[in-house]
């Protein structure tokens, strides 16, 4: 049996990194997220990678640009004010076709906002991770097993579509303990003939840009992404159904609220409410027809966030606005409790819903 | 086997090795034994599930507790109060849980003229499922650092080995042949293998000096 570690979210998903194939790591402190950086900086240099404390989190995700532009897989972490600055280099990465894979371990905004956890970053990684007409792969695992699970998905997935990716994670998750097994590591990575290689080759070389000199031209680059983007729609997204089959009150959560509305949901069934929990593993591409199917038998859906509401009215829009969805949710730092979602469910499941 | 305990105990460990929920357990248990008993955090290093975090519980219980200034806050500044030296040598019984790895002994080391004028006993906490502590080698040398940075010198072993809610009876089993092996590469006692109670039950005979404790440090589900 493969070991078991116990491990911190943030040490998880950085070691897992290094198993699928990440030598180049580049990242910046930041409360809840340093631990990563920190595991990084001591392991890298032991297996031949590099780790850079870049000047700031721009200088990391361009340094991020460059070693996959040179085709490494490369990965670059930080939470959310970090993330924000990071959005330029996102949609330039996104702008050149390029893979790499951004973690966020998301802590309360806007601004500064707090060190605690917090969801309130989905609409910038669904709908605007940077200017421009593209989108980013998003994973939301809910565990630290998950975490780990998740990154050798995306790395695979980056490097398949050439685009990059993000893990949306939450404080809780980036500092609990769990129970891992780390999958083996992986060896010999997807060739990259479009990399830039310094001409070691023959001309004419490859070329990494996302500047385009005629408006036509960028349109069809854009237009066939989209066609890609379609396709990733189709066949890429991943979600969780908990007891859905027969329930009336389907609640949606992502991450660690998941995990929460999951104790609500047991405890509603315990006391003879049919509730079933969705939960969705990517939110872009979001898993809209998952979703219907397992909503099917709902009379409302409520969705869970750490947020004021985000990811909801993805649910609205993924149940073409046809069955009453609701929200709850705490922001700043507040975590829900199942009691609160309990609550919630239970006065919905005597057909009040606002 | 705690009240043989000196009146400065201070617990230390690689972080996740369960200093914390070891040390709110022993807090209470020597409280149990009717002495005064002050709980100070010295974790400056992690934002969440720290000793600050139970402030209500060691209220209820009697216990003083002592936190960094603005634990539970967004204030993201490590910070001690002057309470931890004024309560060394006042007869109480000051149990300090340290930051994780050496460098969150640091902090402890900056107490450590004052904890040496009086003896003391300093715990070392070791979890052999934790990464960098798997092997009762890499444990041997992360003690040497902690014994470093906090200029203090352990005076027992507590093997606290888990694997969270995936923890069973061969695991702790298993785990004790491995602190048996640090405390002889170590030259320091093994004091006694805390399991949770439940488990605890479970085990039967070990031959071992087994503390049954109790989980505090909890995830909001």
């Amino acid at each position: 049996m493969a070991q078991r570690l116990l491990m911190k979210g943030n040490e998880a998903v950085a070691e897992a990194a290094i198993r699928a194939g990440c030598r180049h790591f580049y990242g910046y402190p930041i409360t809840p997220q340093t631990e990563v950086a920190a595991y990084m900086s001591k392991r890298m240099p032991k297996v031949g990678g590099l780790f850079l404390q870049a000047e700031s989190e721009i200088g990391a995700i361009n340094m991020v640009m460059g070693s996959a532009a040179a085709g490494k897989r490369t990965m670059t972490s930080s939470s959310s004010p970090g993330i924000s600055l990071k959005t330029e280099g996102i949609s330039f990465l996104a702008g050149s076709d390029l893979p790499a894979v951004i973690l966020n371990i998301q802590r309360a905004g806007p601004g500064l906002g707090g060190i605690q956890p917090s969801q309130a970053d989905y609409n910038q990684a669904v709908k605007a991770a940077g200017h421009g007409d593209f989108k980013m792969l998003v994973f939301t695992p809910a565990t630290v097993q998950e975490m780990c699970d998740c990154v050798f998905t995306v790395f695979d997935l980056t490097d398949k579509y050439r685009m990059p990716g993000m893990l949306l994670c939450d404080g809780l998750l980036g500092q609990m303990m769990e129970p891992v097994v780390f999958p083996e590591p992986v060896e010999g990575l997807p060739a990259k003939p479009w990399a830039v290689n310094g001409h070691r080759n023959a001309r004419p070389g490859n070329l990494v840009n996302s500047l385009y000199l005629h408006p036509e031209a960028l349109e069809a680059r854009v237009r066939e992404r989209f066609e890609m983007y379609k396709t990733i729609e189709e066949t890429e997204t991943q979600a969780e159904c908990f007891m859905t089959e027969d329930a009336e009150i389907v609640v949606v959560a992502y991450g660690a609220c998941a995990r929460i509305a999951r104790s609500a949901v047991t405890a509603a069934r315990e006391a003879g409410i049919k509730a079933g929990l969705f939960r969705p593993i990517t939110v872009w591409p979001y898993p809209k027809r998952e979703l219907t199917g397992a909503a099917k038998t709902a009379k409302a859906v409520l969705t869970v966030e750490m947020s004021m509401g985000q990811m909801v009215e993805d649910v609205r829009a993924a149940l073409e606005y046809k069955k009453p969805v609701e929200f709850f949710g705490r922001t700043g730092g507040v975590v829900p409790t199942p009691a609160g979602v309990l609550g919630e469910i239970t006065r919905m499941a005597k057909g009040e819903w606002l | 086997m705690l009240t043989k305990f000196s009146k400065a105990l201070a617990v230390t460990g690689h972080y996740g090795s369960g200093k914390t929920n070891l040390s709110i357990n022993l807090a209470l248990a020597l409280k149990a034994e009717d002495r005064k008993v002050v709980l100070a955090d010295l974790d400056v290093v992690n934002p969440y599930f720290v000793t600050a975090d139970f402030k209500e519980l060691a209220a209820s219980a009697g216990i003083d507790l002592i936190a960094p200034a603005f634990a539970g806050t967004s204030l993201d500044s490590p910070s001690l109060t002057g309470e931890l030296g004024g309560q060394l040598g006042s007869g109480a019984t000051v149990m300090i849980d340290a930051g994780g790895d050496a460098e969150g002994c640091y902090a402890l080391g900056s107490y450590a003229p004052r904890i040496r004028e009086a003896p003391y006993d300093m715990l070392f906490v070791v979890n052999f499922f934790r990464y960098l502590t798997g092997t009762p080698e890499q444990a041997a040398e992360y003690m040497k650092e902690i014994e470093t940075a906090s200029r203090l010198k352990v005076s027992g072993i507590v093997n606290n080995s888990n694997l969270s809610y995936q923890t069973g009876v061969e695991d702790v089993l298993q785990s004790i042949q491995k602190a048996e092996q640090l405390a002889r590469l170590t030259g320091r006692p093994l004091l006694f293998t805390s399991v949770e109670r439940g488990l605890a039950g479970k085990l039967g005979e070990t031959g071992q000096a087994i503390l049954p404790i109790d989980v505090y440090v909890k995830t909001p589900w």
